[in-house]
């Protein structure tokens, strides 16, 4: 990347960054240069989680990744989970378990959660906890989150 | 400025040839804090070194009995078998770094290169004597991870240099990481230590975090508990059975070779005190302890 334009593959989409500064996080190019909203900054150092994304099938935090070194590389973020009239399984049991009270952190959990359950579909309570640690939320306590998080685990092993 | 993207460790030296000051960004999660703070600002040429295929491999030498450990080697890789059964103590010690999404991206040559004396990855490399593997455009030199670590945040990098690998040996016998923080999960160590035994050479090495500029081995204590030990006298895991009076001893020779300064995240008495419960907890799990000398 060797001028001031490249091009990040975000949600299937193939996205053209201008103007930016090169430096800048990938957080900073999703939220003001490409528009998507979703992904929330509140730490811009990797403490929150709210900026939860993935890049390449990997969960990490969008304000720790420098938004060039991301080329050609697969980034979803919460507006590519879902479409905004279909909730997905987990965006449906947080709004059933109460999970979501603010709504700051939400995007970012969801995306650690979706994570989560992809890669161990049957988490226990410790597995959750140790897992989410890196998504903060200041106002549920994080017991319906936990709730969330266990009843999208008992739908998909119910599920045909 | 211009951020490159190599592929491999060739493309990484010939960019540092040409521009020896480039900034290196191997997982991002130290270097673009200080970035997005303003506290640093990267070079004119930045080179991500998270694609390159020969920093992001490891392999097992059975001859030699080494790990080496190319440097962009997650944490969240770090943790899982193989590499976890061989080196147990840098697995526990990956563990306790961030979260999954800070371990998703940090990695093991990164730790290095910030050398902050709370890197979790560094009291393990430390007590297993670890080699750190150093390439230019000039050839390759191999550093011991004690003149590698020079001070709080100082390494023995050279302009142009990249970190290519770091290699262990697999041991035979006990080893764990732990560290006192203010939670369990995204601490950073107010103190830390890792324990490591040989049984067959009855050897055991410690290594401490937070507690000193940089990294410190404490070669007292270690020849001291590898002395108050008895060898094989309790089925492994367990290296062999040990005084209680002997841990309390070994734990206070481990304060003494502490170096600690108060700080923002704790005083230097707490973290001189809590680094030997540290210690003697570890070789507590280590060895089986006994009230009365064996």
């Amino acid at each position: 990347v060797s001028n001031e334009y490249f091009t990040l593959r975000v949600n299937g989409a193939d996205r053209d960054v201008a103007d930016s500064w090169l430096g800048e996080s990938l957080l900073d190019v999703l939220r003001d240069r490409l528009g998507l909203m979703g992904t929330k900054g509140a730490c811009t150092q990797g403490e929150c989680g709210s900026c939860s994304v993935l890049v390449d099938d990997r969960l990490v935090c969008s304000c720790l990744v420098m938004a060039a070194t991301a080329v050609d590389r697969e980034i979803v973020t919460i507006e590519g989970v879902a479409p905004a009239d279909a909730p997905s399984d987990v965006q449906q049991a947080f709004v059933d378990a109460g999970a979501v009270q603010c709504g700051f952190c939400t995007p970012g959990l969801i995306m650690a959660v979706h994570d989560l359950l992809d890669r161990d579909p049957d988490p226990g309570d410790t597995e959750i906890k140790e897992e989410l640690a890196g998504n903060v939320c200041r106002c549920t306590g994080y017991g319906r989150i936990v709730d969330a998080v266990r009843r999208v685990a008992v739908a998909r092993r119910e599920a045909p | 400025m211009t951020v490159f993207v190599p592929q491999s460790l060739d493309e990484v030296v010939d960019r540092l040839r040409a521009d020896p000051d480039a900034t290196l960004i191997a997982g991002g999660t130290d270097a673009m804090v200080e970035i997005n703070d303003g506290h640093r600002r990267p070079g004119d040429v930045v080179v991500a070194l998270d694609r390159v295929a020969e920093l992001r491999s490891w392999r097992h030498d059975p001859a030699s009995g080494t790990v080496t450990i190319g440097a962009g080697v997650t944490y969240t890789e770090l943790m899982a078998p193989p590499l976890a059964t061989w080196l147990p103590a840098l697995a526990e010690a990956s563990r306790t770094v961030g979260s999954p999404q800070i371990r998703n991206a940090g990695t093991l040559g990164g730790n290095l290169g910030t050398c902050s004396p709370a890197g979790d990855g560094l009291p393990v490399l430390a007590a297993l004597d670890a080699t750190v593997r150093l390439v230019s455009a000039d050839g390759e030199r191999i550093v011991s991870v004690g003149e590698f670590m020079v001070g709080v945040k100082r390494t023995a990098l050279r302009p142009g240099e990249v970190i290519a690998d770091v290699t262990v040996p697999v041991l035979t016998g006990w080893q764990g990481y732990a560290k006192v923080g203010v939670r369990n999960a995204m601490v950073i160590a107010v103190a830390a230590a890792c324990l490591v035994v040989d049984a067959p050479a009855r050897r055991v090495a410690i290594a401490l975090g937070s507690v000193g500029p940089t990294v410190l081995r404490c070669p007292e204590a270690e020849v001291f508990l590898a002395g108050a030990v008895e060898w094989n006298a309790v089925e492994p895991p367990s290296g062999g059975r040990v005084a209680a009076a002997d841990l309390a001893r070994f734990a206070e020779l481990v304060r003494t070779a502490a170096r600690p300064i108060t700080d923002h995240r704790s005083t230097a008495e707490y973290r001189r005190h809590a680094v030997g419960v540290l210690a003697a907890r570890l070789a507590g799990r280590g060895f089986e302890v006994v009230e009365e000398a064996a």
